[in-house]
């Protein structure tokens, strides 16, 4: 059987300029790339799922149980995990699971603070130091240079015992100590990207060079300050920890995972787990932040982009 | 090469003596002094101020402390009675240095170990399992370790000596402690160090030209991907130092970091400047022998005129 040919079969279809432009699929863009492949990673998001619920209980914990963090009640002093109390009692007779994710709040908060403290000062120290080149550039990284000499722990326990341990003491001393790792890798980027042609041409438009270094040259980095920020939260928690378990962290009724581990420490031969909850509370929020730094790291680093 | 060590020395004198100056403020900021008790009579606070030349303007202070500090004399301790500081950190190093070397030993073998191992199973189950033990490694604090260690093997199971110094039996647990962390971060270097070499070409011609899976790893791939160890072997000192700060107090070691920790609680101030003083040239004489061994190790890096990359 023939087909019939008519004339109007071959008519040609109306063409529609801006149709064909349109883009039919949500476009791939750098972040979403990064995401497709962080996803990819297991290890990753079972450390992204470990956080979240970390963040999750730090938020509702507290609420979850009758108990004040703070308030002492001799009477059920040093009482094992039990059906009223999840995690016991300490020796005070304060609940543990009430206090560690108080304490986990307290953690998370330093950590984050501390750590975006670190990443502005860092940013913006190794910018200007690698945009601007020459003598600053000299001056600045012989500083960082004489700076990365000295054993900041050292100079943190001083700070802490000059000026009085505190929430925002510490704060500070775990972001005076930490942007010199971050400087020196933006520095690094900087000088990389500050060849390329998009700086010269936004100078060619008339950017001054604060707006080119915080408009142009930042935004090329936020990868690398994520990655930065997402290992440095670890290190400042740690750092916390630490502090608080030499007796120079935050100080009692507030409690932070150092100082419950501090606290558990001491009557660690009868009740275990008055150190050991805390502890592991602490270590699995450190693994999640160590994995899900890494994961970004791996999604962002361009030698295995296809 | 002679230029940049000069420069790379310049600058470590420079750094000690900034650490000193900053160490001597901070340390004066602090409030009392080190003879301040109700129970002290005023006169006799007076004369130990002045036994002690606390009494003089404190640039003079400042002055006579550098000026010691170049005889290599770093003063009394005011707390423990007649004992120079000189004398204490002869007495607490070698204890902290024992420990730090014993932690090194095994961790920094395993962590490589570790590293080849997950490098050479790329993206396999093996892999995976090392990263992740690796991180695990990293994420436990060292003190919840040797927590962990002291009530397990110490007092469940009853092997081992909780805490003190002495022989072997208790020099384990805290050099387990110790090392604990720098198993997993030198894994994970080790194996993104690996992972450089073995897409090399020398790699690839080594393998054409008929050696073993095991001769190849053993005389190109190991070797050169030590390399880069070398770099961070200076962080890896700093960090088992601090380490010794918590550890040492933990399982109570008659170390430095302990003399340390108690200096600060006591305002002694020669102590706290000499303990300080002389972590601070440990740790920067580490990264200068570091910076000037990486040069000669590997002849690739020639530093010219002592720029940084």
């Amino acid at each position: 059987m023939a087909v019939e040919l008519r004339p109007e079969l071959f008519e040609p279809e109306a063409l529609d300029a801006s149709a064909m432009e349109a883009i039919e699929r949500p476009p791939v863009t750098f972040w979403s790339d990064v995401w497709r492949r962080f996803r990819k990673n297991r290890l990753a998001m079972f450390g992204l799922v470990l956080l979240a619920l970390m963040l999750l209980m730090a938020a509702v914990g507290p609420l979850l149980t009758p108990y004040d963090a703070s308030a002492n009640n001799w009477a059920i002093g040093n009482k094992g995990p039990s059906h009223e109390h999840w995690f016991g009692t300490d020796q005070l007779g304060r609940d543990i699971f009430t206090r560690a994710w108080i304490g986990t709040r307290i953690s998370l908060f330093i950590g984050i603070t501390a750590a975006l403290l670190d990443v502005t000062i860092g940013t913006l120290y190794g910018v200007i130091s690698g945009f601007s080149g020459g003598v600053v550039d000299d001056v600045m990284m012989r500083f960082i240079d004489i700076m990365y000499g000295v054993p900041y722990l050292l100079l943190v326990i001083l700070l802490l015992v000059v000026v009085g341990a505190g929430l925002w003491t510490i704060i500070l001393a775990m972001g005076i100590s930490g942007w010199i790792g971050a400087a020196r890798l933006i520095r690094g980027q900087v000088l990389q990207l500050k060849e390329q042609e998009f700086v010269l041409a936004a100078r060619t438009l008339g950017a001054n060079s604060w707006r080119i270094m915080l408009r142009h040259l930042v935004p090329n980095v936020l990868g690398f300050l994520l990655v930065n920020m997402t290992l440095t939260i670890p290190g400042a928690i740690f750092g916390e920890a630490f502090l608080s378990f030499i007796g120079l962290g935050i100080q009692p009724p507030l409690a932070s995972l150092g100082t419950m581990i501090s606290e558990g420490y001491q009557v660690y031969r009868l009740y275990p787990y008055q150190w050991f909850i805390p502890g592991m509370i602490l270590a699995i929020i450190l693994f999640a932040f160590n994995v899900v730094g890494d994961g970004l790291r791996d999604a962002l680093d361009p030698k295995l982009r296809q | 090469m002679f230029r940049y060590i000069a420069r790379r020395f310049m600058l470590s004198v420079l750094a000690l003596w900034a650490i000193a100056t900053l160490t001597f403020i901070l340390m004066h900021s602090i409030p009392g002094d080190p003879f301040t008790d109700p129970k002290l009579p005023e006169h006799i606070h007076q004369l130990l101020l002045h036994k002690y030349g606390l009494d003089k303007p404190l640039y003079e202070q400042y002055l006579i402390y550098l000026n010691n500090l170049l005889h290599g004399d770093l003063g009394d301790s005011l707390r423990f009675r007649e004992q120079s500081v000189n004398k204490m950190i002869a007495q607490g190093f070698p204890v902290s240095a024992l420990l730090g070397v014993e932690a090194l030993a095994w961790s920094v073998s395993l962590g490589l170990l570790l590293g080849l191992v997950a490098a050479l199973n790329r993206n396999r189950v093996l892999d995976m399992v090392t990263m992740a033990i690796a991180i695990i490694a990293i994420s436990v604090p060292n003190f919840v370790i040797a927590g962990a260690l002291q009530w397990l093997l110490g007092v469940k199971l009853e092997v081992l000596p909780i805490a003190r110094w002495g022989g072997i039996e208790y020099q384990i647990l805290p050099a387990v402690s110790l090392g604990f962390g720098v198993v997993g971060g030198m894994a994970r270097f080790m194996r993104t160090s690996v992972l450089d070499v073995i897409t090399q070409d020398y790699i690839r011609t080594a393998k054409s030209k008929g050696l073993s899976a095991f001769e190849t790893v053993w005389r190109h791939v190991i070797r050169n991907s030590l390399l880069p160890i070398v770099t961070i072997l200076g962080p890896l000192i700093a960090g088992i130092t601090t380490g010794t700060f918590v550890v040492e107090q933990i399982f109570g070691i008659p170390g430095l970091g302990k003399y340390f920790v108690n200096s600060i609680y006591n305002r002694d101030y020669p102590l706290i400047m000499g303990t300080t003083l002389f972590y601070a040239v440990i740790l920067i004489f580490m990264n200068f022998v570091v910076d000037v061994l990486y040069g000669v190790i590997d002849p690739r890096i020639r530093v010219v005129g002592g720029k940084e990359g």
